[in-house]
């Protein structure tokens, strides 16, 4: 009998420490500022932006293989078309500043990135204006959950 | 019969041919558009790129090709002992009788590529269609491929890099060399360097298709002798130079 009142008493204390560790990992969730992708020209990816948003590496890597290796030049999966509906109206370029299109996302999610040590951050020919980006909530990572295009 | 009012398919044909026919003003080239491949079309071994270079066309001082070379990959154009050069011109002197050759020296796209035989991580590669290249994206700055090759075609990238040309990646800690413009090749045009030289007049560069028959280089290399540089290594060079 002591033995099992011992148990319940370990299994209550447990019980409350998890609630309250749970309380804080809930709020700051919840708090926490996710990064702004405002960038870009046109309302539509080359693919829903939920595959694009855990996949664009995959993508990218697969393509600079069939570019590079075997000379397909599809543009589709294209670095270079990335930035050139990305790169920000401001510093021109995909990856120069904090708010800039690549840099805000890898910057919150703590991955490092290379792409820009060789390949150039910015487009040809000039981004499109400010004024053509309007929010869409296909393109915006916060509370939509996700691609509704 | 109910069919006689309607366009028949031969007749439609033939009214077809007629317009096509009619669109086509004679005297336009479709060589161009012959050799084009589509972008999803990779690059085929029915095809290989090569170079013939006149060097008693190539003229003395002159650094055209250098020049294009340089701006359209976004060297520097330095020529110290740490900076890239993707296609130098030689000054050459046969010490016994004097006579003195021009030519510019680049990568020699070979068949039998040195640099690719030693790459430790398969970054060194030759392209179907026998364009050499690096893959950056696996190459780790070793520089066992500059040794091996015998023209001295390649450099490394010592410093970090910026405002690269979007068509042609480069940066810190790989190695690097002439590509045969191969971002201008794959959109079905010359190198830069070829096209620099027939600009300034000197028509010392031929580039093309070294497996058509029908190809300007082909007959060139049929009509004239040509050599390939150090041609006792049995490279089988893509690049190959006339009157030396």
């Amino acid at each position: 009998m002591a033995r099992f009142a011992y148990w319940l008493k370990l299994a209550a204390l447990l019980g409350v420490a998890v609630t309250f560790a749970a309380i804080p990992l809930r709020q700051a969730t919840a708090d926490a500022k996710l990064p702004g992708l405002e960038n870009r020209k046109g309302d539509k990816c080359v693919e829903d932006v939920d595959i694009i948003r855990r996949n664009h590496p995959d993508l990218l890597k697969h393509h600079r293989i069939e570019t590079l290796r075997h000379g397909i030049r599809t543009t589709k999966y294209s670095l270079k078309g990335c930035v050139e509906c990305h790169a920000s109206a401001k510093t021109g370029s995909v990856a120069s500043a904090k708010d800039d299109f690549c840099v805000t996302c890898h910057a919150y999610a703590g991955v490092q990135l290379d792409c820009w040590d060789c390949h150039a951050s910015k487009p040809k020919t000039k981004p499109v204006q400010a004024t053509e980006q309007q929010a869409s909530p296909t393109m915006n990572p916060v509370q939509t959950g996700g691609a509704n295009q | 019969m109910t069919t006689s009012h309607k366009p028949d398919r031969r007749d439609f044909l033939k009214t077809g041919a007629v317009v096509a026919g009619a669109a086509i003003a004679p005297g336009i080239l479709f060589y161009g558009i012959a050799q084009g491949r589509a972008p999803e079309e990779g690059a085929s071994s029915l095809v290989r790129w090569g170079m013939l270079i006149d060097t008693s066309k190539c003229a003395n001082g002159c650094s055209a090709c250098v020049n294009a070379c340089n701006h359209e990959n976004g060297l520097s154009g330095k020529t110290g002992p740490q900076d890239s050069q993707w296609i130098r011109k030689l000054n050459i002197k046969h010490l016994q009788t004097g006579i003195e050759h021009n030519l510019p020296m680049l990568c020699q796209h070979c068949a039998n590529p040195p640099c690719v035989d030693v790459c430790p991580t398969g970054a060194s590669m030759k392209r179907a269609d026998g364009i050499v290249l690096v893959d950056r994206h696996i190459c780790i700055g070793c520089r066992y491929c500059m040794m091996a090759c015998p023209y001295k075609a390649r450099s490394f990238v010592h410093e970090p890099l910026s405002d690269q040309n979007p068509d042609v990646p480069r940066g810190k800690g790989c190695v690097e060399a002439c590509t045969f413009c191969v971002q201008r090749v794959d959109r079905d045009e010359q190198p830069a360097c070829v096209e620099a030289c027939n600009a300034d007049g000197h028509q010392a560069m031929l580039f093309g298709d070294l497996r058509n028959p029908e190809s300007a280089i082909a007959k060139a290399m049929k009509a004239y002798a040509s050599v390939e540089v150090r041609g006792d290594l049995g490279l089988n060079t893509g690049v190959r130079y006339q009157g030396i």
